[in-house]
C-alpha cells in the first residue's frame, strides 16, 4: 500500500488541491465520488495533476490560435506569409510532448503496479455476476448471500406517468450488502454466472470484469466508515441498470458480529436434504424461490414480458415435467441456467409455477430433480 | 518519373477499352444509378446513403435521449433500449461516418489526383450496393423475433451469443458492409498509386489523398479481422464450437482481443480521413501553405502504425497484469504525440495567415477545438489507473461523441461545404451555412461536454435508467441532443438550396485560397473529367497548396 509515488503524490495533492476547491464546494455528483480508499485518493489525484497539466496546454495552444483568428484576418487587412517549414520548431514541438507524457507516465505507472497488487489481503470475498444480480461468498467464513437491488418496480415504471416517488438511493440500494471492516485489505475475486458483468465502487477505485469461466481478482481497503454504492459497468443485458453494488464498512467489531449472525443464518436457511415436504411446504418454498429470482423476468403474476414468455397456461409449464425441469437446470437464449440453485429449491419453483395462476400441472420433488441433473451431467 | 507517366497512359487505354462503352451511353433515371460506374455518381450514392443512415442513426439516438431526459422508465422497455444504442453504434459507425469518407474519396480522389475515374469502376459499383442490403438487414433485424442485437456494437460474447436472430442478421450485415469497404479500399489504393498525374510524385499529392490512402490499408488490414469475429461468434451460436465459450474451452476475452485489434485501427479510419479534409480547407482558407507537409504525413503513417498495438486499453478491466497494462498505457500515451503534431502544425498553418471565415472554415476550426478536448480526455482515459474509474461510464460516451462528431462529423460537414460549389454547380447560402455551423457547435457542446462530470461521478453507460443524483445533467444532454438533432434538418435544407441554385453558380474556384487540383475543373465538375491527364504546369501550380514546391 505504500506507495513508491508518495513525492509525487505529493506534488499532485498540492496542485489538486486548488483544482479541485470548486468541485469539493460543488459535491460529489459532477466529480469523482469522495475517495474512501488511498487507492481512490491516488486515482484522484493522478486526474487532478493530469487536468491541470492539459489545461496548461490547453490555454497555450489555444491561445496561439485564437490569437491568429483575431488578429491574422483578412478583414483586417493582414496578409499571409507563406512560411511553410520550420525543422527546429517542428522537432522542438514532438520532443516537448514526449517530455511531457513521460512525466505523466512515471506517476501513473506506481499506481497501476499498486493497484494490481493483490498479495497479502486480510480476507476474500468471492463476486459472483448473474443476469441480474450479485452473488457474493465469504471465503474465509463458509456463508454467502445474493445481493438484489431493493428499489421497488413500482419506482422504476414510469410509462404512462404512473411511476411512485423515488426514493433517495434510487437504483443503488440492494436487500444484502457487502459488509467489510474498515482498515483491511479486501480482495475481491470476480466471475459470472452468464454473460460478463463489471463489479466496481467508484469510492474504492475498484473495477474488475466479472467473466464467465474465469476468476479475476482485484483489492481495496476501505479507509472510512461507512455505506458505498457502484453498479454494474457491463453491458449484461436488459436490467444491467439494475444490479447495484452496495459496500457497508462497518467496525472490526461489529463485522464479527456480523459474521457471525450470518453464518447462524446461513445455517437456518439452509434446506434439510432428508425432510420429507409436503405439497403446501414446497408450494411457499417456491414462492420464495419464484419472487427471488424468476420474478423480475417473468413478472409476480407469471405473465411475462418482451422475450420472456407468460408461464399462464403456457405449454412449458402445462406440458411434461421432465421439460420443465430442464429448461431451469439448463436455460435457454435469454433464460439462465439455474443449476447453482439446489434441488429443493428449483422443485419448489418448478412445483410453484404449475400450481399457480391457475395452472394444475402436479408437482416435482427435490429427488426428480436431483435425478434430472444427474442425466444432464 | 518514367513509371508515373506509364500509369497515366494505362489510365488513358483503360479509358478507351472498358470505359469507352459506357461514356458512349448516357443512362436516364434510376438506372444511371443502378448501373453507375462514374466516380462521381458513386460517390453521390454514397454520401445520399450516408446522410440517409446518419439521420437513422441520429432518430435512435434521440430514442435514447428521450428515455434518459428523466430517471425512470418512461418510453421503452430496457430490452429495446439495448437495441437502440447497439444499432445507433453500428449505423453511425459503418452506415454514416465510414460511407461518407469512401463518398468523398470517390467524388474528389480522382479530381484532386489528375485522373479520370477510380481505378476499378465497376468493383465500385458492386462495393457501393451492397451498402443498402446491409443496412436493411439492420434494420429489418428490429422486427424479428427477440428484436435487433442488444449487446453494444461491440458485440461482447457471451451475451451476443445469447441474443436471438438479430443478432444473426447484424453478423451477415457486418460481413456485408466488410465486403464493401475491403473493396473500396482496393479502389483507393490501386487509384492513388497508380493513377495521380505525371509530375505528382506520392510526397505531393495533397494530403487528403494521402490519409485516404493509409485508411484504406488501415481497412484492409483490419476488417478481415472483425469478419473473423463475427464469424467465430456466428459458429458459436449455431454449430457449436466454443471460440468464446469457457464451457467448450474458448474464452470470451478472446472475442474482446480479436475485436479490438479491429476496433482501435477502426478509430483511426474514422478520424485520418477527417485529419485530410481539415488539412485541404484551413491552407485555402488561411491563403497559406500547409505547415509541415512531410510532418503531417510522417505523423498520419505513425498515427496508423501505433493504432495497432494499442487495442488492450479498451479492456484495462478485464484483468491484465500490470505489464500488461503498463504496456498499452505507454503506447497508448503516445499516439498523444503525433496527434500533437497535427494539431500544431494546423495552428502553425493559420498563424500569420490571411484568415476569412466561411462555412467549411468553421467547421475546421470547430474541428481541430473540439478534437483537441476529445484527444485530452482520450489521454486521460490512457492512463490505467484513472481509466479503472472511467471505464464503461459516461466519460468514454462524452470522449468518443468529441472525436467522431466534432472529429469526423464535423470534417464531413467542413467537407461538404467546402466542395458543394464543385459538386453542384452552385454557391450555398453562406449565413445558413453559419448558421448551422454555430448552432452545431453549441448544441453538440451542452449535449456531450455534461457527459464527463456524468462519467466522472461514475454514471455507467448503456443504461436506461439512473440514479437521482445524475438527473441534471442527463435533463441538459438531452435537451442539447434534441436541439442538435434539429439542427442537422438545416444541413439537409442548405443542400437541397444549394442543388436547386442557391445563391447563384459557382465559378470554378470559388475559395480565393484553393489551388489543388480539383479547383481546375470546371463546377459543377463534368460528369467525365481528365480525360487526359492535367500537364505537369497545372500540377506544380496545384501543388503549390500543400508547399512542396515554390512557385517556378
Amino acid at each position: 500500500m505504500n506507495l513508491s509515488c508518495r513525492h509525487h503524490r505529493n506534488i499532485c495533492i498540492a496542485i489538486a488541491s486548488v483544482a479541485t476547491v470548486p468541485v469539493m464546494a460543488a459535491g460529489e455528483f459532477w466529480t469523482f465520488t469522495p475517495p474512501a480508499s488511498q487507492m481512490a485518493l491516488n486515482i484522484e489525484g493522478l486526474h487532478s495533476y493530469l487536468m491541470v497539466v492539459i489545461l496548461a496546454i490547453f490555454v497555450l495552444v489555444f491561445g496561439f490560435m485564437f490569437y491568429a483568428i483575431l488578429r491574422h484576418r483578412k478583414s483586417l487587412g493582414h496578409v499571409a506569409k507563406p512560411f511553410h517549414e520550420n525543422v527546429t520548431i517542428e522537432i522542438l514541438w514532438t520532443l516537448i510532448p514526449a517530455i511531457i507524457l513521460l512525466a505523466m507516465a512515471w506517476p501513473a505507472a506506481s499506481v497501476v503496479l499498486a493497484q494490481r497488487d493483490t498479495r497479502g489481503a486480510a480476507m476474500t470475498i468471492k463476486a459472483t455476476g448473474f443476469q441480474w444480480f450479485w452473488s457474493y461468498d465469504y471465503l474465509d467464513y463458509g456463508f454467502g448471500f445474493k445481493s438484489k437491488l431493493a428499489t421497488p418496480r413500482a419506482q422504476i415504471d414510469n410509462h404512462h406517468g404512473e411511476g411512485q416517488a423515488k426514493g433517495e438511493h434510487y437504483l443503488l440500494e440492494v436487500d444484502h450488502e457487502v459488509v467489510v471492516p474498515v482498515g483491511q485489505k479486501i480482495r475481491i475475486l470476480t466471475t459470472a454466472n452468464d454473460v460478463i458483468h463489471s463489479w466496481g465502487v467508484p469510492a474504492f477505485g475498484v473495477k474488475q470484469d466479472a467473466i464467465p469461466g474465469f476468476i479475476r481478482d482485484t483489492w481495496f481497503t476501505a479507509d472510512k466508515i461507512g455505506t458505498f454504492r457502484g453498479q454494474c459497468v457491463e453491458l449484461c443485458g436488459k436490467d444491467h441498470a439494475f444490479m447495484p453494488i452496495v459496500v457497508k464498512v462497518v467496525s472490526q467489531t461489529d463485522f464479527k458480529q456480523w459474521v457471525a449472525e450470518q453464518q447462524a443464518r446461513a445455517k437456518a436457511m439452509k434446506d434439510d436434504p432428508n425432510k420429507t415436504w409436503t405439497q403446501p411446504e414446497l408450494l411457499a418454498r417456491g414462492k420464495q424461490v419464484y419472487e427471488a429470482n424468476c420474478a423480475a423476468c417473468h413478472k409476480v403474476d407469471g405473465t411475462g414480458g418482451g422475450p420472456f414468455p407468460s408461464m399462464v397456461g403456457s405449454k412449458l409449464v402445462t406440458g411434461d415435467k421432465a421439460g420443465h425441469v430442464q429448461m431451469v437446470l439448463n436455460g435457454k437464449n435469454a433464460m439462465p441456467a439455474w443449476a447453482s440453485l439446489s434441488d429443493v429449491e428449483i422443485a419448489a419453483v418448478i412445483s410453484y409455477e404449475r400450481n399457480s395462476w391457475g395452472n394444475q400441472s402436479g408437482f416435482v420433488l427435490p429427488a426428480e430433480v436431483r435425478a434430472a441433473r444427474g442425466a444432464s451431467q | 518519373m518514367s513509371t508515373v507517366i506509364k500509369a497515366a497512359d494505362t489510365v488513358d487505354t483503360h479509358g478507351v477499352d472498358t470505359h469507352g462503352g459506357h461514356h458512349a451511353e448516357h443512362h436516364a433515371g434510376w438506372v444511371r444509378w443502378l448501373y453507375a460506374t462514374n466516380h462521381k455518381d458513386i460517390g453521390t450514392l454514397y454520401l445520399w446513403f450516408a446522410f440517409a443512415m446518419f439521420i437513422t442513426g441520429g432518430v435512435m439516438a434521440l430514442g435514447i435521449r428521450a428515455e434518459l431526459f428523466q430517471p425512470g422508465l418512461q418510453f421503452w422497455q430496457p430490452e429495446f433500449f439495448n437495441q437502440l444504442t447497439t444499432l445507433h453504434g453500428i449505423i453511425m459507425v459503418f452506415g454514416a461516418i465510414m460511407p461518407a469518407f469512401t463518398g468523398l474519396a470517390n467524388w474528389m480522389l480522382p479530381l484532386m489526383l489528375g485522373a479520370p475515374d477510380m481505378a476499378f469502376a465497376r468493383m465500385n459499383n458492386w462495393s457501393f450496393w451492397l451498402l443498402p442490403p446491409a443496412a436493411a438487414l439492420l434494420l429489418i433485424s428490429l422486427f424479428v423475433p427477440g428484436g435487433a442485437a442488444a449487446g453494444g456494437w461491440t458485440l461482447y460474447p457471451p451475451l451476443s451469443a445469447q441474443a436471438g436472430m438479430g443478432m444473426d442478421l447484424a453478423i451477415f450485415s457486418i460481413h456485408l458492409l466488410g465486403l464493401s469497404s475491403i473493396m473500396g479500399s482496393i479502389n483507393i489504393i490501386t487509384t492513388i498509386l497508380n493513377m495521380r498525374a505525371p509530375g505528382m510524385t506520392l510526397l505531393k499529392m495533397p494530403l487528403f489523398a494521402w490519409t485516404s490512402l493509409v485508411t484504406a490499408y488501415l481497412l484492409i488490414a483490419v476488417a478481415p479481422v472483425l469478419a473473423g469475429a463475427v464469424t467465430m461468434l456466428l459458429t458459436d451460436r449455431h454449430f457449436g464450437t466454443h471460440f468464446f465459450s469457457a464451457a467448450g474451452g474458448g474464452d470470451p476475452v478472446l472475442f474482446q482481443h480479436i475485436f479490438w485489434f479491429f476496433g482501435h485501427p477502426e478509430v483511426y479510419i474514422m478520424a485520418l480521413p477527417a485529419f485530410g479534409i481539415v488539412s485541404q480547407i484551413i491552407p485555402t482558407f488561411a491563403r497559406k501553405p500547409l505547415f509541415g507537409y512531410v510532418s503531417m504525413v510522417y505523423a498520419t503513417c505513425s498515427i496508423a502504425i501505433l493504432s495497432f498495438m494499442v487495442w488492450g486499453h479498451h479492456m484495462f478491466s478485464v484483468g491484465m497484469p500490470a505489464t500488461a497494462q503498463l504496456f498499452f498505457m505507454f503506447l497508448t500515451m503516445l499516439i498523444a504525440v503525433p496527434t500533437g503534431v497535427k494539431v500544431f502544425n494546423w495552428i502553425a498553418t493559420m498563424w500569420q495567415g490571411s484568415l476569412t471565415f466561411e462555412t467549411p472554415m468553421l467547421f475546421a476550426i470547430g474541428f481541430v477545438c473540439l478534437f483537441t478536448v476529445g484527444g485530452f480526455s482520450g489521454l486521460v482515459l490512457s492512463i490505467a489507473p484513472v481509466d479503472t474509474q472511467m471505464h464503461d461510464t459516461y466519460y468514454v460516451v462524452a470522449h468518443f461523441h468529441y472525436v467522431l462528431v466534432a472529429g469526423a462529423l464535423f470534417s464531413l460537414f467542413a467537407a461538404v461545404y467546402y466542395w458543394l460549389p464543385k459538386w453542384t454547380g452552385y454557391m450555398y447560402h453562406e449565413g445558413r451555412g453559419k448558421l448551422h455551423f454555430w448552432w452545431s457547435m453549441v448544441w453538440f457542446n451542452v449535449t456531450f461536454f455534461p457527459m464527463h462530470f456524468l462519467g466522472l461521478a461514475g454514471m455507467p453507460r448503456r443504461i436506461p435508467d439512473y440514479a437521482l443524483q445524475f438527473t441534471d445533467f442527463n435533463t441538459v444532454a438531452s435537451v442539447g441532443a434534441f436541439c442538435f438533432g434539429l439542427g442537422q434538418l438545416l444541413f439537409f435544407y442548405n443542400v437541397i438550396h444549394t442543388i436547386r441554385g442557391g445563391v447563384g453558380p459557382a465559378p470554378a474556384s470559388p475559395w480565393e485560397g484553393g489551388n489543388t487540383l480539383e479547383w481546375e475543373v470546371a463546377s459543377p465538375a463534368p460528369h467525365h473529367t481528365w480525360e487526359s491527364p492535367p500537364d505537369i504546369e497545372t500540377v506544380r501550380r496545384g501543388l503549390i497548396a500543400q508547399a512542396v514546391e515554390e512557385k517556378p
